[in-house]
C-alpha cells in the first residue's frame, strides 16, 4: 500500500462572510482579498509541511494545478516540484498534474516533466489531468466540446516526444511542429509514471484503462461518496479484461489524526468547516459549461460535487456530520487506521492520497496531524495489498547514486583563493 | 396561414452531415438559421406566417438538435463551406437568408465570403462582433433566470412562456435540458469564450441589401451591437422593435414580420 501526503495549498483568509458577499471562490474571486505578505509567508509554509512529510516516510507529496482559485495557489505545480526536488530526497513528487490541452505546444509539459524527473533523481509521477471546466474553459478559455481532443492530441504529442530517438515533425489539429526535439530527457525510461486524476467522467475510465496509466479519484466527498464512482471504474477495468491491480487506482482523502476522536474535532473541526464551506463555494455558472461533460456523463448522472446546492447543503452539516458520513476520516490513530483499512478494501485503492492540511488549519498542526499519521497510522496501513506489485510508481535512482544538494563553502572559504590568485 | 411544415433529414458531403430541417409554404426560399439555444420549441408562429410568401426552410445546425456533424468542422470557415454544400444539395441558388444570434453570425459570414449566392439579408440580433465596453451576456455561464430575464422584455407573456415553459411530462423536460445542453455546446466551439472569430474584418464584404433587426430592450446582444453593425455594414438599415428582447421574431412576432416581409419583397 503507498501512502502520499497531498496539498492543495489554500488561502487561508477568506473572510466570515465569503459566502454571502461574493459568488465564488475560483474564476472571479476578488483579487482585493490576496495579500502578498501572506501569500509569501503560506508558500513557504506549505513547502515546509510537504518536505516535513518526506522526511516523515510518506511514498509521495503530490501537488496540483489550479487557476484563478483561492483554495488552491498553484497554477505552476511544476514551480512547487522544482523547489521540493532539492530539500526533499525519498518522497515520489507526484505532480498531479499538468492539464494538457492549456499547453501551447504542449512539449512544454513534456519538457518541464523531463527537468523535475531528471532534476529529481527519477522521483516523478507525471500526472495528467483534463483539467475541471473553472481551469481550463472559465479561467484559461478552452472551448468545452474539444477540450478532450486537444487533451488526447497533446497526449499523443507528449509520449512521442518522450519515446521516439529522433526529431520529428507533428501535425496535429491543435498544434503543428516542424520539429519536435525533447531536450532533456526523462531519467526515468521509457517515462516516468503516468496517473490521471479525474473527477467523475466515465470517458477517462476507458481512456486510462486502455493505457495501462493510474486513475486518481480527487474527491473532497470522501470515500462513502466516492464508492459508486470507483465501482465504475473497476467495472471498466473488468469489462476490458485487466487484471484489477489496486495500483491501478488512487483517492484523495481528508484525514485528520489526534490523541483521541474528542481532540480531533478540538484541533480540526473549524478548518473543515472552512474548507468545505469557503473553500468549495463555486457560482453554479462555473462548474458545467456546456460540452465539459459528455452527454453521456450526463446521463449518467455524478453530480458535481461543487456548486452552490452542495456548498448549502454543506453549510449545516457539524463536525459529526463530517466524520460520519466520511468527508473527514478523523479521530485517534486507532480510529483512523481502522476507517482507512476499511477505506482502501471498499474501494480497492493501492493509492491513498492524504490531504491532511486543509482549509485554514495552521502549519503546527498539518505538522502534528502529520506526524501522528506517520508515526502511528501509516505503519499498520502498509501491509496492505500484499498480493500485488506496484508497477506505478518512480523507478528512481537507488541513493548511491543520486546527487545530493552540496554545502555551499563560505564566503571565507571562496575569498582565500580568490585573494591568493590576486596577489 | 401556410399548412403544417415537413420534417425531414437532407444528407451533405455524402453523409458525412445530416441535417435536420423544417420546411413549408412556396415561393422564394428563404432560409432561416437559428441561434445558439437552437431551433427553440421547433417551428415557430412567425415561420407559418412568412411561409404564406416564401418557401421557408430551417435547418439544425451541425450538432444541434437531430443533425449531425459537426466534430467535422473546427472553424468558421469550415461552417460556412458546410453551409454552401448545404445550398448546392437544396438546390437553393440564391435564397433569402433570415438569421438570429449564432445564426446571424453564420448569415453574415456567408455574406461575407460568398455574397452571390445570398439574397437579402436578415440579421437578427447577430453575434459576431465584440465591444469592450458593452460585453455580449455570458449567456453560456450565467443562470436561467438571468438569461431569461436578459432575454425578454416580458418573460411572463404568452409567446415567452410558450417558448419558456411547455406543457411537457417530466421526462420530456429533462429530454429537452439535455437537449439544450448539446446545442450550447455545439454552439461554443464557434462562440466560446468570446463570440469573436474576425466577422468585423469581413463586413464590408457584406453587400446583399440587410435588415438589421433589434429588440430594444436586448440585454444579451446590446444594442450598441446594433449601432456598430449598422454603421459598418455597407448597404444596411436597422429596424428597432420596441418592447421587446433578444428574440424579436418569437415576442414580437407581428412587428417583426412586418419589418421583414416588405423588405424582403421590396
Amino acid at each position: 500500500m503507498k501512502l502520499h501526503w497531498f496539498h492543495l495549498m489554500p488561502w487561508q483568509k477568506l473572510p466570515a462572510d465569503f459566502t454571502q458577499r461574493y459568488r465564488s471562490v475560483w474564476v472571479d474571486v476578488p483579487s482585493h482579498l490576496w495579500e502578498p505578505l501572506e501569500g509569501h509567508r503560506l508558500y513557504n509554509e506549505y513547502l515546509d509541511e510537504l518536505e516535513y512529510a518526506d522526511q516523515m516516510g510518506f511514498d509521495g507529496i503530490c501537488v496540483n494545478e489550479h487557476h484563478q482559485n483561492a483554495y488552491g495557489l498553484m497554477p505552476s505545480p511544476n514551480l512547487m516540484a522544482a523547489a521540493l526536488a532539492r530539500r526533499t530526497s525519498r518522497a515520489a513528487l507526484v505532480v498531479m498534474g499538468n492539464s494538457i490541452a492549456l499547453y501551447n505546444p504542449p512539449v512544454r509539459i513534456a519538457e518541464e516533466f523531463a527537468m523535475l524527473d531528471v532534476i529529481s533523481g527519477g522521483r516523478l509521477v507525471a500526472g495528467f489531468p483534463l483539467g475541471t471546466a473553472q481551469d481550463t474553459c472559465l479561467s484559461y478559455g478552452q472551448v468545452p466540446a474539444t477540450l478532450r481532443e486537444k487533451y488526447d492530441e497533446g497526449y499523443e504529442l507528449i509520449m512521442q516526444a518522450w519515446t521516439r530517438p529522433e526529431p520529428f515533425a507533428f501535425n496535429g489539429r491543435f498544434t503543428q511542429l516542424r520539429y519536435v526535439n525533447l531536450w532533456p530527457r526523462p531519467l526515468q525510461q521509457p517515462h516516468p509514471p503516468i496517473w490521471v486524476p479525474g473527477s467523475g467522467s466515465i470517458e477517462t475510465w476507458e481512456w486510462v484503462a486502455q493505457r495501462d496509466h493510474v486513475y486518481c479519484y480527487l474527491s473532497y466527498n470522501g470515500y462513502k461518496r466516492g464508492k459508486a464512482l470507483l465501482d465504475g471504474y473497476w467495472e471498466t477495468i473488468d469489462r476490458l479484461g485487466i487484471e484489477p491491480n489496486p495500483y491501478r487506482a488512487g483517492f484523495l482523502q481528508l484525514v485528520a489524526v489526534s490523541e483521541s476522536d474528542a481532540q480531533a474535532e478540538a484541533d480540526y473541526a473549524e478548518h473543515a468547516k472552512y474548507f468545505y464551506t469557503r473553500c468549495l463555494h463555486l457560482f453554479d455558472g462555473f462548474t458545467g459549461p456546456p460540452g465539459y461533460r459528455s452527454i453521456a456523463s450526463l446521463k449518467r448522472g455524478f453530480a458535481t460535487q461543487l456548486g452552490r446546492k452542495v456548498t448549502e447543503q454543506r453549510q449545516a452539516l457539524s463536525w459529526r456530520d463530517f466524520v460520519e458520513q466520511g468527508y473527514v476520516v478523523a479521530g485517534s490513530p486507532a480510529t483512523v487506521r481502522d476507517q482507512l483499512r476499511e477505506l482502501i478494501r471498499s474501494l480497492r485503492v493501492g493509492h491513498l492520497m492524504l490531504l491532511q492540511q486543509f482549509g485554514s488549519m495552521p502549519k503546527h498542526l498539518a505538522m502534528k496531524n502529520t506526524e501522528l499519521f506517520a508515526r502511528e497510522v501509516l505503519p499498520s496501513l502498509r501491509d496492505l495489498w500484499p498480493e500485488w506489485e506496484d508497477h506505478w510508481s518512480p523507478r528512481s535512482l537507488p541513493s548511491e547514486r543520486r546527487v545530493q544538494p552540496a554545502p555551499l563553502p563560505s564566503g571565507n572559504e571562496l575569498a582565500a583563493p580568490l585573494r591568493e590568485a590576486i596577489r | 396561414m401556410s399548412a403544417e411544415p415537413i420534417e425531414r433529414s437532407e444528407a451533405v458531403r455524402g453523409g458525412m452531415f445530416k441535417v435536420r430541417l423544417f420546411e413549408a409554404g412556396s415561393g422564394r426560399p428563404l432560409l432561416y438559421l437559428h441561434g445558439a439555444e437552437g431551433l427553440l420549441g421547433g417551428w415557430q408562429p412567425f415561420l407559418s406566417q412568412l411561409a404564406s410568401r416564401f418557401q421557408v426552410i430551417a435547418p439544425e445546425h451541425p450538432g444541434f438538435g437531430e443533425s449531425s456533424g459537426v466534430e467535422q468542422l473546427d472553424d468558421v470557415l469550415d461552417l460556412i463551406v458546410y453551409y454552401l454544400d448545404l445550398l448546392d444539395a437544396l438546390g437553393l441558388e440564391r435564397p433569402h437568408l433570415i438569421g438570429h444570434d449564432l445564426g446571424g453570425m453564420i448569415a453574415a459570414e456567408l455574406a461575407a465570403l460568398a455574397g452571390a449566392r445570398v439574397g437579402r439579408l436578415v440579421l437578427v440580433a447577430p453575434l459576431g462582433l465584440w465591444i469592450d465596453e458593452t460585453p455580449v451576456l455570458d449567456f453560456f455561464v450565467v443562470g436561467r433566470q438571468e438569461l431569461v430575464a436578459a432575454s425578454w422584455h416580458e418573460p411572463a407573456s404568452a409567446p415567452a412562456r410558450r417558448v419558456l415553459a411547455p406543457p411537457l411530462a417530466e421526462e420530456e423536460q429533462r429530454l429537452a435540458a439535455l437537449q439544450r445542453t448539446q446545442n450550447l455546446a455545439a454552439a461554443a466551439r464557434f462562440l466560446w469564450p468570446i463570440p469573436d472569430r474576425g466577422l468585423e474584418k469581413r463586413l464590408h464584404r457584406i453587400t446583399p441589401p440587410t435588415l438589421l433587426v433589434w429588440g430594444a430592450e436586448d440585454q444579451v446582444v446590446p444594442m450598441a451591437y446594433a449601432e456598430l453593425f449598422e454603421a459598418r455594414l455597407p448597404n444596411a438599415r436597422l429596424e428597432v422593435v420596441p418592447n421587446c428582447g433578444h428574440h424579436p421574431m418569437l415576442e414580437r412576432p407581428e412587428a417583426f414580420v412586418q419589418a421583414v416581409v416588405p423588405f424582403l419583397t421590396a
